[in-house]
């Protein structure tokens, strides 16, 4: 949708707008409530379109927070009709009948549909960096075959929905017990990383809490970037920890022939 | 694509409580699990499994031990039934809809104290890889039991209650070989794909059980609905409700 459309939405001619009744949550951490507004639409807006329009013809202190409005900043997570989206990749007409936009649900409330997300930011610090070896100076020559399952994990815009939509931590609000899928999705890269050396198995079992997560599936479902949270960053990380901690077989033959050294790509 | 909604609540401490159909799900998960499970259970204990020359996949193994009045149904059930508690894919089922822990995203929980799979009785779903171990060999079994059902008296042939056996025993191996465990055993769990012929070779596994494994769910469903079906024929067999048609050479 244009700018200009949206400025002067009932001169658009042949596309021209019918209006859509939207339900907005205004308010701060104290108290809030649902606001109503009837929002021109045209073909191909989206509901960060509509919030636009609200701030420039209604409500000019609506907050919202958002940057690139092309899905790759991942700032303008909110929850559509109960369901975290990104609203500037939701679609006013794909859905029918009223709809509703509240902020996200998981985080503490600043204003409208801003959330305070800090808390991600400071679980990311409590992981240790990507750690090459000391002794293997890049540049690195690594195989297309080693590192083609990581190219997922980048994928991630760190929009939060699916720490959003995780129950552990919006319903269970155990936030001092487990990181989070996006942090999963972090530590998989990096455990899976052929010129990673440190092991992480014990911060993943341990601080990032991922027996906690029992499988729903939620965080998959709802990642605006199609990342296979579960099936590819967190059950095998699970494995991984049962390797380490819950096979007698594995334990024993570590016990007999010692912890085997990671094998890694050799240098350049 | 038109997505039909109802009418969410005003507030925002009720947001979990709207979601349309999100009861669909777990309704499915409770009606068609406990179907299976009752009538595993009474196949079970019928004690009888044998129509020659089908053997019904609740009693392969067929193991029998004189002198116990045990169905021999009953010496392998733990072996299924521990491999798909501990599945994956049935966690997610049943955390799900028999404990709504979430019923559905972003519906609210069940109240109540919350530990995952952190403590016991879900803590033990961390051996899932040994009930693969057994299943495995019980998988042997049943393609034994499939081949073994186009032999007539020592004669090939083909009948209904064959092509039955044998596709429930590549459902079942569609289902077991996609398994989450087995896709880290054979190669998740290496970093350097590169770094020997074994760990190439390994990646190669670990990509085959890939493409079995983004189906799994659906294996799963399939293969369960399947070892029903195949036991109600047999069990039609046995009972002399009709015979079963068959072309032998």
């Amino acid at each position: 949708m244009t700018q200009a459309a949206l400025e002067s939405p009932a001169e658009g001619g042949e596309t021209a707008a019918t209006s859509r009744r939207f339900l907005v949550y205004r308010g701060d951490s104290n108290d809030g409530q649902m606001v109503e507004y009837s929002v021109p639409t045209l073909e191909g807006m989206v509901v960060l379109d509509a919030m636009h329009w609200i701030q420039a013809h209604v409500d000019g202190d609506l907050a919202v927070r958002w940057n690139c409005k092309a899905a790759k900043c991942g700032s303008c997570s909110a929850e559509v009709n109960g369901t975290p989206r990104l609203m500037c990749k939701t679609r006013v007409d794909v859905i029918v009948g009223d709809i509703w936009v509240q902020p996200m649900k998981a985080f503490p409330l600043i204003k409208d549909l801003v959330t305070d997300v800090q808390w991600n930011y400071e679980v990311n610090r409590e992981i240790p960096p990507f750690t090459p070896p000391a002794d293997v100076p890049s540049p690195w020559r690594v195989q297309q075959q080693d590192v083609e399952r990581l190219f997922e994990f980048r994928k991630c815009i760190e929009c939060f929905l699916c720490q959003d939509v995780c129950h552990i931590l919006r319903d269970k609000n155990e936030k001092a017990r487990y990181y989070g899928p996006r942090f999963m999705v972090r530590q998989a890269y990096l455990d899976m990383h052929p010129m990673d050396v440190r092991d992480r198995t014990g911060q993943i079992k341990d601080e990032s809490g991922i027996g906690m997560c029992n499988i729903t599936k939620c965080c998959t479902d709802v990642c605006p970037e199609h990342i296979h949270i579960t099936d590819n960053a967190i059950i095998p990380l699970k494995e991984r920890v049962v390797d380490e901690y819950f096979d007698p077989l594995l334990w024993a033959a570590r016990r007999i022939r010692g912890r085997r050294q990671k094998k890694r790509p050799s240098s350049r | 694509m038109t997505v039909e909604v109802g009418r969410p609540p005003a507030l925002r401490s009720q947001l979990n409580l709207w979601k349309p159909l999100w009861w669909a799900y777990p309704t499915w998960v409770v009606t068609a699990l406990s179907a299976f499970g009752i009538y595993a259970f009474f196949a079970m204990i019928q004690k009888a499994g044998f129509a020659y020359p089908y053997l019904s996949p609740f009693y392969s193994p067929h193991i029998v031990i004189s002198g116990l009045p045990i169905s021999p149904a009953f010496y392998v059930a733990w072996v299924p039934l521990g491999f798909r508690l501990t599945c994956y894919y049935y966690r997610k089922a049943y955390f799900r809809s028999f404990l709504w822990e979430p019923p559905a995203c972003a519906v609210a929980d069940r109240p109540g104290r919350y530990t995952g799979e952190t403590r016991l009785p879900f803590v033990l779903n961390n051996f899932h890889r040994y009930f693969l171990y057994v299943t495995l060999v019980v998988l042997g079994f049943l393609w034994y039991d499939a081949i073994r059902a186009f032999d007539f008296h020592g004669h090939f042939g083909i009948g209904v209650g064959s092509g039955i056996m044998l596709l429930n025993v590549v459902l079942l191996s569609g289902y077991t070989l996609g398994c989450h465990a087995l896709r880290s055993l054979v190669g998740g769990g290496i970093d350097c794909y590169s770094c020997s012929l074994a760990a190439q070779g390994r990646h190669r596994a670990w990509s085959g059980v890939s493409l079995l494994n983004n189906r799994h769910a659906l294996w799963a469903w399939a293969s369960m609905f399947s070892v029903a079906i195949t036991d109600i024929y047999i069990r039609f067999l046995i009972h002399g409700v009709f015979a079963d048609p068959r072309w032998v050479s």
